[in-house]
């Protein structure tokens, strides 16, 4: 379907027009999915909620009044309108463990995630994409398969067991790194709080035993993360570079004297950039959502640990508002890269999928 | 018939029947694979693995897989326990053989329920093509668009723990790539000569996705599965780290290795061997799964 012309030629903008209003659209449907899935989900769970409100002695009457209060009796589609309000404002509901509404907790514990998650993207990145190019510059030589088998243990290996074997050996035996928790009791609450990150406040407040303390109990979790995302990254840099490398321009760019560095270095990883921006974007979300199992492993007081306690407790509001919380945060991570991508590739910008 | 003869039977430019055609083509697949050494590796990880569930009760001892004994619990490594004791004196070696058993319940598990679901979605979508394929697909990118742990994780919490809650939730969330591999495969094909054939013989449309598309999806979605399989284990294992997945005694690895964390600083084995086990599995299936796409992929190429 062609969009509306002037003249014959086509709106100029159009394109990028239809792009957006397009992905908006996708986005919403994504987010009103992930809506019915956990309203859905919320509904499955055996624990009666009228009963855990009234418990197992109160008399029918008080059991059918509450149960009209929270409108358990309204038809399902009726139901579900009110959690989507709800949901839009903002409101998770209380949690049962903490009393506080759950998106306060959520945010509370949330900067700890992120601090750990970006680290160890930075780690990952890094280290991944230079990886990747010499594997692809190097192919069927021992650096490409060195790094093929370094990243294939990485995603071969559940985290919560690499993360024990680093307390072991790097916290335990050689005493290099701070052990589980984000910093020494002693510590706590020493800084301000500005950005919720604790190095970042650390610095800010210009406390260096602090920003000391937190960046070693940070460094073991945020390097092991940062193996795992590497792992992926160098792999998936390794096969957009060799489609790059097979391509003519490569090939004209030696000829016309470029030295080899600058085709690979300049020419072709810069085309692999639009492809290593969904990348990125996936191994951020994955590091969000593993965070359940890095959090639980490393004592680590963010949006994972809370959301583990939360489902030991049957604190089902909590558990929820976190999968709407990482959902969320994955629909943007998806959303910002196919915004970014034709901002990054000209060939992509109007062009009509 | 001899070896060669055999060989010049099966690599035979124009086969003389459908069965000597299929065997062939395995045949050149099998060569394919058996170039590659990783790829041969990872067959011999899987191979032995699925050995060592079928004949877990002649390796170990099934009495020791529950048998606690306080008196000797936390051994180190030793000739009469390989893998050692754990906290309550259970033999590792032991939990270790049967717990293949539950890994590959898992992943077989977990295929039956993504195979149909993501065939039975993407077939009719790259089929009939239009607003069939449209609704079907914006169903999967919702799918594809959700934190797949997170919600395995949710499922799990809102069924209950244990092996079946942990397969649905898995499953749950593995489908959509299927779909989508299922879809492009039968978009490629729907306007084939032979498909076109068979309508004008008068072939339903069922009786064309059954017996003509559904088999020429099989090979790239199998070879998909294996891939996936290591991080169908891993999650697993995850679920099962959590307490979400296979409950105590049974001998389930990534609960193996979450009891062993309270004794990680003292008794390092307890956590560490039932770990390597997933490790080894997890290797092994992507390596086979690396090899067969670099099979097909030469053979597509």
């Amino acid at each position: 379907m062609a969009g509306p012309t002037i003249g014959g030629g086509r709106i100029p903008g159009w394109g990028i027009v239809r792009r957006v209003l397009r992905t908006l659209g996708s986005v919403t449907l994504t987010f009103l999915g992930l809506t019915v899935v956990t309203f859905f989900i919320g509904r499955v769970i055996p624990i009666d909620p009228v009963l855990a409100i009234v418990g197992p002695k109160a008399s029918n009457e008080t059991y059918d009044r509450v149960r009209a209060e929270i409108g358990l009796d309204l038809p399902l589609p009726v139901q579900y309108w009110r959690y989507l309000l709800k949901v839009l404002h903002g409101d998770f509901g209380t949690s049962v463990i903490t009393s506080q509404p759950v998106l306060r907790d959520m945010l509370d514990v949330f900067p700890a995630t992120l601090e750990l998650a970006v680290l160890a993207l930075l780690i990952g990145v890094v280290l991944g994409v230079p990886l990747g190019v010499v594997a692809a510059t190097h192919r069927g030589r021992w650096q490409d398969h060195l790094i093929r088998l370094l990243s294939l243990f990485g995603y071969s290996t559940p985290v919560f067991w690499l993360g024990l074997i680093g307390l072991l050996l790097f916290y335990a035996k050689l005493g290099w790194v701070a052990g589980p928790g984000r910093i020494d009791v002693g510590y706590d609450d020493m800084v301000p709080t500005v950005t919720g990150l604790l190095t970042v406040d650390a610095l800010l407040d210009g406390n260096s035993e602090v920003f000391v303390n937190a960046l070693r109990h940070l460094v073991l979790p945020a390097s092991i993360l940062g193996y795992l995302s590497l792992a992926y990254v160098a792999r998936m840099t390794r096969s957009f570079m060799l489609g790059q490398l097979r391509q003519e321009y490569v090939l004209a760019a030696l000829a016309k004297g470029l030295s080899h560095g600058r085709v690979v270095w300049v020419h072709a990883l810069g085309n692999v950039w639009v492809q290593l921006i969904t990348v990125i974007a996936l191994t951020f979300g994955s590091l969000l959502e593993g965070a359940v199992l890095t959090e639980t492993v490393f004592s680590w007081p963010g949006l994972g640990l809370y959301m583990k306690n939360s489902l030991f407790n049957a604190d089902l509001n909590a558990v929820l508002g976190g999968t709407m919380l990482v959902g969320v945060v994955y629909i943007g991570l998806n959303l910002i890269s196919d915004l970014i991508y034709p901002l990054v590739d000209p060939r992509v910008r109007g062009q009509r999928r | 018939m001899s070896g060669v003869a055999l060989r010049i039977w099966l690599l035979h430019p124009a086969p003389a029947s459908r069965r000597q055609a299929r065997l062939g083509r395995w045949y050149r697949a099998w060569r394919g694979l058996s170039r590659n050494g990783l790829a041969m590796a990872g067959l011999f990880i899987v191979v032995a693995l699925v050995l060592m569930a079928i004949f877990a009760p002649l390796i170990a001892d099934r009495a020791a897989v529950t048998t606690q004994s306080l008196a000797t619990r936390l051994q180190f490594p030793s000739a009469e326990h390989w893998f050692g004791t754990d906290e309550l004196g259970r033999d590792i070696f032991a939990r270790v053989v049967f717990g293949a058993r539950i890994t590959l319940t898992i992943v077989g598990l977990v295929s039956a329920i993504v195979l149909p679901i993501g065939l039975g979605i993407g077939l009719p979508a790259g089929y009939f093509g239009g607003w069939p394929d449209a609704v079907l697909m914006r169903l999967t990118d919702i799918f594809l668009a959700f934190p797949r742990l997170v919600l395995a994780l949710a499922f799990a919490a809102a069924l209950g723990p244990g092996i079946e809650n942990a397969v649905i939730a898995i499953a749950l969330t593995a489908w959509p790539p299927y779909a989508r591999l299922a879809r492009a495969e039968t978009m490629t094909r729907r306007d084939a000569e032979f498909v076109q054939a068979a309508v004008l013989q008068g072939a339903s449309h069922g009786s064309i996705l059954f017996s003509q598309i559904v088999p020429l999806c099989l090979p790239s979605v199998v070879i998909r599965l294996t891939l996936d399989m290591a991080g169908i284990i891993v999650t697993a294992a995850g679920l099962g780290f959590l307490g979400l997945g296979a409950q105590p005694p049974a001998p389930e690895w990534g609960a193996m290795v979450a009891t062993g964390r309270q004794v990680l600083l003292t008794q390092w084995w307890v956590a560490t061997i039932p770990g390597l086990a997933i490790v080894i599995t997890s290797v092994g299936f992507n390596l086979l799964g690396d090899g067969l796409r670099d099979v097909a992929d030469a053979r597509s190429a």
